[in-house]
Order: structure tokens, then C-alpha cells, then sequence
């Protein structure tokens, strides 16, 4: 008290302001890699001041599998169910790099329908992540409800891949050349039904949270990003979009039937971890804008290439024809050869740019398969983006860098 | 039309433009399936980068990817993958380099390339001169050799299990029940390079004869003296004796043994490379093994 007073008086002692006070020490803690927060294996090495946040170091590669090393040793059909096990969020964005730098390298022609089909489930895709994510982030920061209702639709969304592949979530569907199983009918227009009736569960659950004041407080003006630190850092995707700089792959560099589709592109003013929660909420409404027009406008046809050298023949074919029984027997052993060259080929992945760097030597297996995640540039800013901050949002930035380890660690 | 690949701003005309301005730096410039790619010297490498950066708009490095070459002579490439938001460009600039050669590092351009390179390093074990942090990361703490080189194998040296004796995780050398199996599927007909059995023959040439063998007497036949006293009487007969005894007799002989030669021939070249394969892996897994023992000394 009789600090305070002779503080308030002026009557500080000028030559050692801090007498009195005791020393403290700045400690280290532990994140991870078992922490509900971390989003999966995480380990976070925080030096704080009380509990300002100093230093971060994160750890990274507990989830390494050496995917990229066992891809050489694949042939490039064998290769492609890796990739869904990297972002086990959103599968299929992960095999669309990787589809189209083969495809880049055979400089194969895609069928119009697989190109609408590919497209309408990539977006499927993007909402089915940006469930987990966005359900996850508000759950860091202390909500519960919108997580459980946003999962309903991310359960829906799981239930489409299904019926397209076969599988909820390792789909293994998007294939070089086009895409494995043409849809059936009703699966199209029950996708049709539930993006007409998802929505409203959607905003439903965001009226809970964007403009709730306990998720403001723990959002508005967290890790503040700038135009300059977001390039220099390597940014993409809503994070690079967060930070006011409108980029986005499926807009300036389209692939497939991108540039026939209509949608925004969402950025953010202030460049923080608000901005880039409610891009990825605009994103889930542009991604069903983009579904609706895929439905409208798919065209019938095939749904993969016909060039036999690639893509495997029916199986009705194969019983009558002696060709196709080769072509089949030779891509499902031997596999087909892509021509010698590189090709670097990044996709808008819900998470920001996934880049496939593929190296053919002319073989049937890729001599190198880089994949650039997009989480491992993100992480590495962690540093930059909690120094200064409180303890607690480190996991308000870590929910709303959307990290997932299978990508991050490969 | 062909594929349906992201696509970015033209390709026209940008590699001369480039090349131009690198000038000296550059080594070379490859342009194929629609992706621009620049070999530069490795000194210049943050040079030419930074050039690019602030000359010609290639603002973010969205990617650094090592690459093994085991038969050149500097036997590493590092690719730098650069994008320009506002020309909606890539391109590729690569270095090479060798085990013990170290890059000049990017962190000074972009703080992005820290862990990038150290990813590098961590899976080739290239080094980065400069490089503040030049620490493993994708690799277990404690890790030995550099995983993507194209000569460390696919199953690595050690597995790690927990031991309920130890109450801790050990390491161990790698067992598995099955040997990894690669299939190769190059044709013999089309440029495979490795010895097929049977191909050592071409060089040898046929075997020479100087005298050709020649059954004239029933006796040469060698087939034993019974049939010899057969022989002479059917040839006594008048009958054409000599084409009976070469077709029956001695004809089965020779494939049989021609056949097994043969045979013989392919087991030994089937085992010979697998045997080979086995004894570096062994090697090396047991020296993991003594250096663990030595660290736990």
C-alpha cells in the first residue's frame, strides 16, 4: 500500500525503480505434444515472462512417415492414396496437386464432366475442413456448441464421400487422367437438397459465435499479421488472405473448370486471428456457391480420360476385349510411364497452397515427389505471431492457422 | 487444350528476360511442360534470388526442395520455388551441391527459409552457411543420416519399440519378417542395363569346332555294346541305321544337360544381387547398433 501511495505521489525512488520488487525468472513450459489444443502431435517449447509469451519453438516431425520417400519407391497410382493420409481433413484437396502435376507431365486431356466433378468435390472438400476447423477453433477458445453442430454437416459431407468412393475419408477418387467412379444420380441431387438446407444449420451455429463478445475478446487483434510479414513468411491461402492480400489459386491461377465458376474471395482488414475465422466462414458460402453451379451445369460424358495408357479400361470392357485386358493387367502391375521432366504444381487446398514438385526420370515411379504443406510455413511463424502475447492464445492462433500434422510432418 | 493444370501468366519470352538479367550467375535454363526452371551458380544463389525478389517482382519462396542425383558429381539440387503475386508467375531456381559444399543461406531474404533449409539439411544433409537455427526437424531427436538420400534404404537402420524390461523405448536394428520387395518392370527389351542370364554367351561367341563330330561307325555312338551289335546288323540289313541311333540315343542326353546348364545358370545370377543387397544393409544396421551401444556407454 505504501508503494502504491508514493507511486501515485510521484515519490519513486529515481536511482533503482525496482527496489523492493523480487527478481523473477523467465521459465520454459512444455506444449504438447499431448495437448487438446495442439491439434494433433504438436510440441511447443514456450518461454514466458509470467505469462507473456517470450519465445516459441515449436517441434515438429512426430508424425514423420517418410511419405515422400516411400512415394519413390511407388509407381504413381500406388503413390496417390498417400496423399489423402497427409491432410486427413481434406483428402481429396491433397490428391488434386498431385493428380495435376501427373497430369501436367502426360499432358493429359480431362474429360469435362470428371473436371466439374473434381471441382464439385474439392469444394465439398474445403467445407468438410472448414468444419473441423472452424468447430475446433471456437472450441480452443472456450465455446462448445457450435463445435457439436458443425459437426452434423462435416458428418454429412463425409457421408457424400462415401457414396462417391466408397470410403469417408481416404477416398483415393480423384485419379490422373479423371476421376475412379462416375456418381451416381441421386447422389447429385441429394447434394443439391443439402446445400439448400445446410446452410441454415451453418449460420445458425455462426450467430452463436461471431459476434459473441467472449470470442471477440479472444480473437480481435490477436497476431496481428501485416501484408509484408505475411509474403515474407511464406503465407497462403485465408492466411495470406487474412492479411488483406487477395490471392487465391482457384482465382489467379485456375485449374480445371475454375475459371467457368463464379465467387469472391474473402480478405481480411486487419490481419488477425478474427479475420481469418470469419474468411474461412465466408469460404464455406462461396464453396456452396461454387457446388451449385457445378450442379447446374455438368455436362454428361466420360469421367476420366479414354487414352488406355493411363486410365484402366471398364471392367464390362475388359470381358469382351483382349486390349483392355492388357491395358488393365499392365496398369495395375507395371503401372503407366509418365515422360522425364519436373513439374511444380500448387492447388488452393483449405489450408492454403499444396504444392506437388514431381521428378520423373521417365520410369514408372516418381525419382522425387516434394510435397510443399501448407502448415509448415504457417508453424514456423508461430514465433513471430505469439511473441508478446498471453499463453491462452497461442491456441486461439494455433486453431486459426488450421494446422494439421499428417500435412505438416509428412 | 491438354491438361487442365493450374494456369499462371505466359511463359513468353520470361526466360530470356530473366536469363538476361542474371547474366554471369546463371549456368542454365531449362523450359519444358510449361515450367521455367534456372540453374545459377551456387555462390550467387542469395544474389540472384534477392534479384529476382526486388527486381523482378518474384516476392514469395513458397518452397525449397532437395533433390539426389547419386551420379553427379555434385550430387545434390536444391530447388527454390518462387512465385510472383503480382505477375501471377513461377519459376524454379535450382543450385547443386555436395555433401560437404554448404549453400549460402535465404533467411536474411525471407525468414520463411529457415525451416525449409533445415528440412534439407535434415533429409540430404546439405549444409546452409548461415543459417542461425541449422537444427534437424523432421527426424526423431537423436537421429543418424539423412533419410532421403538415395542410398539410405527405404526400412532405415533402426525400430524403436517400448521395452517393458527397459520401462523405456529402446532402439533396435531393423528385423522384418519379409524383405522389402521392388518389382522391376523394365523390359529387356527396351534399355534395361543390367546382365540378364544367359547374355554372357554373346561375347563368349559360339564354341569353336575344328572338328565336327561325326557318327560314322555304330561304334561312336557310344550307346554300349548291345545296341552297337543291333546297329551293325540292321546296317548289315541295308537298313539306314545311323539316322535311328543319332535321333534316339544321344539327342536326349544332350538336352537334358543343355537344359540344366541353363538353369543352373539363372539361380546363380538370380541370387547373386539380392546377395548383395543384404550385405551393406547388415553392415550398416550393425554399426547403428555399436554406435548406440557406444552412446549408452
Amino acid at each position: 500500500m505504501a508503494d502504491y501511495l508514493e507511486e501515485a505521489l510521484g515519490e519513486t525512488d529515481a536511482a533503482d525503480p525496482t527496489v523492493g520488487d523480487t527478481e523473477i525468472q523467465n521459465y520454459t513450459i512444455n506444449f504438447g505434444p499431448q495437448h487438446p489444443a495442439a491439434h494433433g502431435v504438436l510440441r511447443m517449447v514456450m518461454e514466458l515472462d509470467g505469462e507473456i509469451i517470450e519465445r516459441i519453438d515449436p517441434h515438429v516431425g512426430l508424425l514423420h512417415r517418410g511419405t515422400e520417400k516411400l512415394i519413390e519407391h511407388k509407381t504413381y497410382l500406388q503413390a496417390l492414396p498417400y496423399f489423402d493420409r497427409l491432410d486427413y481433413c481434406s483428402p481429396l484437396a491433397q490428391e488434386y496437386s498431385y493428380v495435376l502435376a501427373i497430369e501436367k507431365l502426360l499432358d493429359l486431356e480431362v474429360p469435362l464432366r470428371a473436371q466439374y466433378l473434381r471441382v464439385l468435390f474439392a469444394e465439398l472438400t474445403r467445407i468438410c475442413n472448414h468444419m473441423l476447423n472452424i468447430g475446433a477453433h471456437v472450441m480452443d477458445v472456450g465455446a462448445m456448441t457450435p463445435n457439436l453442430w458443425v459437426f452434423e454437416i462435416r458428418e454429412d459431407c463425409l457421408n457424400f464421400f462415401e457414396r462417391a468412393s466408397g470410403a469417408r475419408m481416404h477416398s483415393a477418387w480423384f485419379r490422373p487422367g479423371g476421376v475412379h467412379q462416375d456418381v451416381p444420380l441421386k447422389l447429385l441431387t441429394d447434394l443439391a437438397d443439402w446445400l439448400d438446407t445446410f446452410p441454415k444449420l451453418f449460420e445458425d451455429a455462426m450467430s452463436l459465435v461471431v459476434d459473441n463478445r467472449i470470442f471477440k475478446q479472444r480473437n480481435v487483434d490477436i497476431a496481428t499479421v501485416s501484408k509484408e510479414d505475411a509474403i515474407k513468411w511464406g503465407f497462403s491461402g485465408p492466411m495470406i488472405r487474412g492479411s488483406g492480400i487477395a490471392w487465391d489459386l482457384r482465382k489467379s491461377q485456375p485449374y480445371d473448370v475454375y475459371d467457368r465458376m463464379e465467387f469472391d474471395i474473402p480478405v481480411g482488414t486487419k490481419g488477425d486471428c478474427y479475420d481469418r475465422f470469419m474468411i474461412r466462414v465466408e469460404e464455406v458460402r462461396q464453396s456452396a456457391r461454387i457446388m451449385r453451379q457445378c450442379l447446374n451445369e455438368m455436362p454428361e460424358g466420360p469421367i476420366a480420360s479414354t487414352d488406355r495408357k493411363v486410365v484402366p479400361p471398364k471392367r464390362g470392357e475388359m470381358k469382351q476385349s483382349m486390349e483392355a485386358l492388357i491395358h488393365h493387367f499392365k496398369l495395375y502391375t507395371e503401372g503407366f510411364h509418365v515422360p522425364a521432366g519436373e513439374v511444380y504444381v500448387a492447388t488452393e487446398s483449405p489450408k492454403g497452397e499444396f504444392g506437388v514438385y514431381l521428378v520423373s526420370d521417365g520410369s514408372n515411379k516418381p525419382y522425387r515427389c516434394k510435397i510443399r504443406p501448407t502448415a509448415f510455413s504457417h508453424l514456423q511463424a508461430m514465433d513471430f505471431m505469439c511473441k508478446g502475447h498471453m499463453l491462452p492464445d497461442a491456441t486461439a492462433i494455433l486453431g486459426a492457422i488450421d494446422v494439421v500434422f499428417g500435412e505438416c510432418d509428412r | 487444350m491438354g491438361h487442365s493444370a493450374p494456369k499462371i501468366a505466359s511463359n513468353d519470352g520470361v526466360a530470356a528476360k530473366l536469363g538476361a538479367a542474371l547474366g554471369a550467375m546463371l549456368i542454365d535454363t531449362v523450359e519444358a511442360h510449361d515450367e521455367i526452371s534456372f540453374t545459377v551458380q551456387r555462390d550467387g544463389i542469395a544474389a540472384a534470388l534477392q534479384l529476382l525478389r526486388d527486381e523482378h517482382e518474384y516476392q514469395q519462396l513458397m518452397e525449397i526442395a532437395g533433390a539426389d542425383y547419386p551420379e553427379r558429381a555434385e550430387r545434390f539440387e536444391i530447388v527454390y520455388m518462387l512465385l510472383s503475386l503480382t505477375k501471377n508467375h513461377r519459376i524454379m531456381v535450382k543450385v547443386s551441391t555436395d555433401e560437404d559444399t554448404p549453400v549460402p543461406t535465404v533467411t536474411h531474404l525471407w525468414p520463411v527459409a529457415g525451416w525449409l533449409e533445415r528440412e534439407v539439411y535434415d533429409l540430404y544433409g546439405v549444409l546452409f552457411a548461415g543459417n542461425p537455427d541449422l537444427r534437424r526437424i523432421l527426424t526423431d531427436y537423436g537421429f543418424r543420416g539423412h533419410p532421403f538420400r538415395k542410398d539410405f534404404p527405404l526400412t532405415g537402420h533402426v525400430e524403436m519399440r517400448y521395452s517393458e524390461e527397459h520401462k523405456r523405448v529402446i532402439y533396435e536394428p531393423v528385423k522384418l519378417a519379409q524383405d522389402f520387395r521392388s518389382f522391376d518392370f523394365m523390359s529387356p527389351w527396351e534399355g534395361a542395363d543390367y546382365v540378364l542370364p544367359g547374355d554372357e554367351k554373346v561375347d563368349a561367341g559360339a564354341p569353336s569346332v575344328d572338328k565336327p563330330k561325326t557318327t560314322e561307325k555304330p561304334a561312336d555312338t557310344g550307346a554300349g555294346k548291345k545296341a552297337n551289335k543291333a546297329a551293325a546288323e540292321k546296317e548289315t540289313e541295308g537298313s539306314p541305321a545311323q539316322d535311328d541311333v543319332k535321333a534316339k540315343k544321344p539327342a536326349p542326353k544332350r538336352t537334358k544337360s543343355g537344359t540344366a546348364k541353363k538353369a543352373s545358370v539363372k539361380k546363380g545370377a538370380a541370387k547373386k544381387p539380392a546377395a548383395k543387397k543384404a550385405t551393406p544393409k547388415k553392415a550398416s544396421a550393425k554399426k547403428a547398433a555399436k554406435k548406440k551401444d557406444g552412446d549408452k556407454a
